[in-house]
């Protein structure tokens, strides 16, 4: 049986399994409906030419987590920003650990996308937001609203500035020969309210997982929301992301990716505008080596005037690996006096590297500041040339250069110790110790 | 200090240097003059060990080892340091990060321990000093929108942090006016020694009114053609390259 068929006929024994309201069992009943009909994007599709999920979806992925296979905070410490205190959602092959979370209800709701989906004090948020902007016709969004069940659910208040940062934390045991999760999570930052979330994945050892991921965030009037990913997986972790951001006026959104692991990764990542004086920020710094792939694809909606968008993503690709940039900004009639910038840059180490970059402007307002720039490069023989000649030797010049290349995106991690720990997963990408933090 | 053997060097089949020779002793300065095209900057980089140059004949020795094979970094740790005439830019990365690294890394490679950061800072500051650089200066990213006088000052000041055997200032007066030009001069007179050597390269005589010659030498067609001391500087000025042109 392949994973659709598997995923279809497990469907109705999942809904028997979780609780079920009425408008939920709707929803799901309409998305598995969809995804039945799409199937797996293939790279016959627009969206999915350089991208292959093939070689992926023969495993043969369990797609219901069967126990929480406990892990010791010891064992794990790593993976969290653990220089500070924060919030944490933490997941173990798709279960909730309420051991290694840190949730709140005081003040702000840190908890769980389960108990949210069923409780009935957050049905009204729920009705209000969940799967509201998630898109419908997608397959993979819509096999992830078909099974949504778990995940994080963040709801700040408004005026509300949360006191520390969330995080948001997967691990896969290999308690499964093969494993598929799809976490669900829904972010809710209200008015003139403040949230710091970083997002991780991370398999604990070498069996293959498969995650699907929806992430629904909805920034409200004046709301400032910084939203991390630190992607740095296993070599047979495959991550599919899919975030959609809903932005009112004059809020504030960022979305940094950091993709340095993984063997497949995709980032669906789409912004809507629903309001003036909106900035949205997608910045990315993408590392890899080997037979490793990672796919962005960005949306920025441009609906309102006077809006800002900022992209910068940086991709350094060693060994045979592969990258894909696909940025796509819309800029609606009605969006005049749109600002949207959109920087892609990229260095080729190896002769075997690869990367398939594609800006799309669509534009028809006519009073619009919108710009991009790609760059495809290898590394600059006079720059090696010139710090090799200060006596730095060619491993650490060629490094302080890629971090160089990177810095754009780094320095604006508003988060130190995340700052620092980011710069030093860069140097162990690079295998140099640096004294320093650019 | 350098000892340069029958010197052949090609870039791309072509060959640019062909047969030099020259010799640099402990606190001398040496002045190479030539025309456009000549082969001073191919020398400079050669010396430097730029991988681009391909070296078909003859030897480099500097304090008596033959450095011709090794790496340029591998050099930079034995003493030699070369002015660029182009500084290279790099954004992201600051005058002050770019230094440290430099210097630890020239101590890692001798065995010594990093600079601990006070020592660094004290250098930093007394160095930046003697070429009148101002310290919000030393945290932009290196050479990335610097004027041409404030890149060969901060190559100067490199020069001046890594204390180098051997300096090879590379058209460093091209683009300075007369002040940056005096700075540039007085630094490198003070950081001169008799145990160390400079090899100034340039174009015209005018650097030499500061920093004075022991020997001048003129390349063309990639040899060199003549030697002298400071006075053939002059008789250059003075004749222009014609008159070395119409002799070769």
């Amino acid at each position: 049986m392949d994973l659709k068929e598997k995923l279809l006929s497990s469907f109705m024994a999942f809904e028997e399994r979780v609780d079920v309201t009425a408008d939920l069992h709707n929803i799901r009943t309409e998305a598995i409906k969809n995804f039945e009909n799409k199937g797996f994007p293939s790279k016959k599709e627009e969206a999915w030419k350089y991208t292959s999920l093939n070689a992926v979806l023969k495993n043969d992925f369990s797609v219901f987590p069967k126990k929480e296979n406990a892990l010791s905070y010891a064992e794990v410490k790593k993976y969290f920003l653990h220089e500070i205190d924060t919030y944490k959602i933490v997941f173990i092959d798709g279960i909730f650990s309420s051991f290694l979370s840190s949730t709140t209800h005081d003040g702000l709701d840190v908890c769980l996308m389960s108990s949210a989906l069923t409780k009935p004090k957050y049905k009204e948020v729920i009705d209000t937001y969940f799967n509201k902007i998630a898109k419908k016709d997608d397959s993979l969004t819509s096999l992830n609203t078909a099974f949504a069940h778990e995940g994080a659910f963040i709801n700040i208040p408004k005026n509300k500035i949360a006191d520390k940062p969330i995080e948001i934390i997967s691990f896969s045991t290999g308690n499964e020969a093969a494993l598929m999760v799809q976490p669900r999570n829904l972010i809710v930052v209200g008015k003139n309210a403040q949230v710091h979330i970083i997002e991780r994945h991370q398999s604990l050892n070498s069996n293959p997982v498969l995650t699907n991921a929806v992430t629904e965030i909805f920034a409200h009037e004046n709301a400032n929301v910084d939203y991390y990913k630190i992607q740095n997986d296993v070599q047979t972790a495959n991550l599919i992301d899919n975030t959609y951001i809903s932005q009112k006026r004059d809020s504030n959104a960022s979305v940094h990716t950091f993709s340095f692991g993984g063997n497949i990764t995709r980032n669906n990542l789409n912004f809507f505008h629903e309001g003036e004086n909106i900035d949205s920020t997608l910045k990315g710094i993408t590392i890899i080596g080997d037979k490793q792939h990672v796919d962005h694809y960005t949306l920025v909606h441009h609906a309102q005037p006077n809006c800002e968008s900022h992209q910068n993503y940086k991709g350094i690709f060693d060994g045979s690996s592969t990258g894909v940039f696909n940025g796509k900004i819309f800029v609606e009639k009605e969006a005049q006096k749109t600002d949207a910038f959109q920087q892609n840059n990229n260095v080729l180490l190896s002769d075997k590297a690869t990367i398939n970059a594609k800006p799309q402007l669509e534009i028809f307002a006519d009073d619009v500041k919108c710009s991009h720039g790609c760059t495809i490069g290898q590394l600059d023989d006079d720059a090696m040339f010139y710090m090799q000649s200060r006596g730095i030797p060619q491993k650490e010049a060629k490094a302080l250069l890629m971090y160089a290349f990177s810095n754009e995106v780094i320095e604006s991690i508003k988060i130190p110790e995340l700052k620092n720990r980011i710069n030093k997963i860069i140097a162990m990408k690079l295998g140099v110790s640096m004294g320093f933090d650019l | 200090m350098l000892s340069i053997k029958n010197l052949h060097a090609s870039v791309e089949d072509k060959e640019i240097l062909r047969g030099i020779n020259l010799e640099v002793k402990a606190g001398e300065v040496h002045a190479i003059m030539g025309p456009n095209g000549s082969g001073k900057s191919t020398l400079s980089s050669v010396i430097a060990g730029k991988e681009e140059y391909e070296v078909t004949d003859g030897e480099i020795f500097l304090e008596g080892e033959d450095i011709g094979e090794l790496a340029p970094e591998e050099r930079a740790h034995k003493g030699v340091f070369l002015s660029f005439q182009y500084p290279v830019e790099i954004p992201g990365v600051s005058v002050t990060n770019f230094m440290k690294t430099a210097i630890n890394e020239s101590r890692k490679a001798k065995g010594l321990e990093e600079m601990p950061a006070n020592e660094m800072l004290k250098l930093i500051r007394e160095k930046s000093e003697l070429l009148e650089i101002d310290r919000k200066f030393l945290s932009r990213s290196l050479n990335e929108g610097f004027s041409g006088g404030e890149k060969k000052r901060n190559e100067i000041f490199q020069m001046a942090m890594l204390e180098p055997k051997l300096a090879i200032l590379d058209e460093t007066d091209s683009g300075l006016d007369i002040d940056a030009l005096r700075i540039v001069a007085n630094g490198v007179n003070k950081l001169r020694s008799k145990d160390n050597a400079v090899v100034v390269i340039t174009h015209y005589q005018r650097l030499l009114d500061y920093i004075v010659p022991d020997y001048v030498h003129v390349l063309y067609n990639g040899k060199i053609v003549k030697s002298g001391g400071k006075e053939l500087a002059y008789e250059l000025e003075e004749k222009g390259y014609d008159w070395i042109k119409s002799e070769n």
